[in-house]
């Protein structure tokens, strides 16, 4: 990052050309910062609805309460349902992107015209959105005539009811983000690979180190910046999770598909309850920022090495 | 390398092969299932050979669907139309706003400029119901609900970090020289920024724009919150189509063949760029 420093040019006004070009930053990011504060004031206004009595379908019981929402949220089980469900939605779909991306990402790390062509194919379920990713795979898993049903009839599985019914909902959904993330953590994975170092494999080889021990000592301790980087990013959006969970069952059936995200919305709609809805997603967003805060530490030391390679 | 034993090809062949077929297979089903009637649709067994019909896009196009039950009206085109003029025109008001703020953090070091980053990079993760859902009562208050307007200032939240972020990377690639060196000959700051910086730049703003453009058509939440039925785009739209027709499954495949192809034309075209831009210039493609 080196600074420009236009003071330096020759100007014929250097009084009012220096207050200008101090100026002449904020006039250039005044937007952004317009937009910051655009998404402060109702950011702010969510945090203060989470202390208040607030519903509206009875504004008349509206009224300050403090933190008594976030102490009716402990004492919830469905409150609990919810982080449970979070939790292993994300645990369980970001666990498996990261290794089925790893491993994709070692098979096709030989740069080549048929590796190549294939990693850009495998970008595609990551460019369609979400919501309709959902789509597409619940007209697969159409009890009717879903393909997928079928096929698992064939294989002797009768009857899977896949996100229609309790215990096979989370799995469904789980595999559609599997589906559409995967990717992500492959295409990083593939660049970070490509652009390690050529001396200690080189090295290792002429050694006759074994491929295994390559890999666990060299490989992965050199990727783990581009592992860490790429899991982060599924960690904070897959916390969140929204479109796909909505679009496949709206939170059902039943409660078993509540995430946070999914659980705040329907508060707020079905159930008129902004307070609650709103102390919801104060308590996510505390999680999102924890996690975020390692994420940038993370990302901006990636982002200077790579910066630097250019 | 050389190393590599027949075994271990095979087993590298056979891996791949699963693997592309799960990340594509349901691309390519949902695009036979758009050219099928009902009937075919509801074969059992399922089968790979039909006469293609073209009746699903027309229904959509027309916007009249005539079957047995009567005629349905579908709204689809409408739909795509919202998708379009959202994603274009808050893209091209992300550029505008973004590109010279992008030239400022690149450029300047000035008080809070780094705050004022990163503010908006967490703006990236933060859970987007926590500013739309009380963002849709003040826009009750202010007759921002369901207007082109008022979805496309929310829009910003998705496309401005994004070339914010992706287009100063950008610019920090280039050397302050060459820009000094123009500014020297007695040129002003904005030509400078005009003719040198931004073609400079150029690939780079290209492909921000274009990932922005794809995160902003696939977006769901945003007009689900704050758009009604004339103004959702086709991520909304297809899923209120699946919850009114039932059971023209043949259309809902049409419906989401459009409704993605778009995108997925611009990653082939634009895949070089979208490393870069997806791992918001961390990691070089």
């Amino acid at each position: 990052m080196t600074q420009f420093a236009p003071e330096t040019a020759i100007s014929p006004a250097p009084v009012l050309r220096r207050r200008r070009t101090k100026l002449l930053p904020y006039i250039l990011s005044l937007p952004a910062l317009l937009i910051c504060i655009g998404i402060l004031v109702p950011f702010v206004s969510a945090v203060y609805y989470s202390l208040l009595r607030y519903r509206l379908n009875l504004p008349a019981m509206k009224g300050f309460v403090w933190f008594d929402n976030y102490k009716n949220l402990i004492y919830d089980v469905e409150f609990w349902n919810t982080v449970r469900v979070s939790l292993l939605y994300t645990g369980l779909s970001v666990g498996i992107e990261v290794l089925l991306g790893l491993l994709i990402a070692i098979l096709l790390q030989k740069p080549g015209r048929l590796n190549n062509m294939m990693s850009i194919l495998l970008l595609l379920p990551l460019m369609t959105a979400p919501a309709l990713a959902a789509l597409m795979w619940k007209l697969m898993t159409n009890p009717n005539f879903g393909i997928l049903s079928y096929l698992l009839q064939l294989m002797g599985v009768a009857d899977f009811k896949w996100a229609s019914a309790p215990s096979s909902a989370l799995f469904t959904v789980i595999l559609v983000d599997v589906w559409v993330y995967t990717p992500f953590i492959m295409i990083l994975l593939l660049a970070g690979l490509r652009s390690l170092p050529k001396q200690p494999f080189e090295a290792a080889a002429l050694d006759g180190v074994p491929r295994h021990f390559v890999f666990f000592r060299i490989t992965l301790p050199m990727l783990l910046p581009y592992l860490m980087t790429a899991a982060l990013f599924r960690l904070l959006d897959a916390i969140q999770q929204f479109d796909i969970v909505y679009s496949m069952t709206q939170g059902g059936p039943g409660n078993t598909l509540l995430v946070f995200q999914v659980r705040s919305y329907l508060e707020f709609y079905q159930y008129t309850n902004v307070a609650k809805s709103s102390a919801l997603l104060v308590i996510l967003w505390a999680i999102t920022y924890t996690l975020s805060n390692i994420f940038v530490k993370q990302h901006l030391k990636l982002r200077e090495r790579a910066r630097g390679q250019a | 390398m050389e190393h590599i034993s027949r075994l271990e090809r095979a087993i590298r062949g056979i891996l791949l092969t699963l693997i592309m077929v799960f990340f594509l297979f349901p691309i390519f089903w949902i695009f036979l299932m758009s050219f099928q009637t009902n009937e075919d649709i509801l074969r059992i067994p399922p089968s790979l050979l039909f006469s293609p019909t073209l009746s699903n896009y027309q229904a959509l196009i027309t916007g009249k669907l005539v079957s047995a039950a009567g005629t349905l009206d579908i709204a689809f085109m409408g739909n795509l139309w919202n998708s379009v003029l959202l994603s274009t025109v808050s893209v091209a008001v992300a550029l505008v706003l973004g590109v010279p703020a992008a030239y400022a953090f690149a450029r300047f070091k000035f008080p809070l400029s780094e705050d004022i980053a990163f503010t908006l990079l967490s703006f990236r993760f933060a859970p987007p119901l926590l500013v739309l859902l009380p963002l849709s009562l003040y826009y009750q208050q202010i007759g921002l609900t369901d207007t082109y307007v008022g979805l496309i200032w929310v829009y910003q939240l998705i496309a401005l970090p994004l070339i914010l972020w992706i287009v100063r990377g950008y610019f920090e690639d280039i050397s302050p020289d060459i820009e000094s060196a123009y500014r020297i000959a007695g040129h002003s700051w904005w030509r400078t920024f005009t003719r040198i910086a931004v073609p400079l730049a150029g690939p780079g703003i290209a492909a921000a724009g274009l990932l922005a453009f794809i995160f902003c058509w696939n977006n769901f939440v945003f007009a689900l919150v704050l758009a009604s039925a004339d103004k959702q785009p086709v991520t909304v739209g297809s899923l209120a189509f699946v919850t009114a027709s039932g059971i023209q499954y043949g259309q809902i495949a049409a419906a989401i063949v459009l409704s993605i192809t778009p995108t997925l034309a611009i990653a082939l075209y634009a895949q070089r760029y979208l490393v870069e831009g997806l791992s918001l210039g961390a990691v070089k493609g």
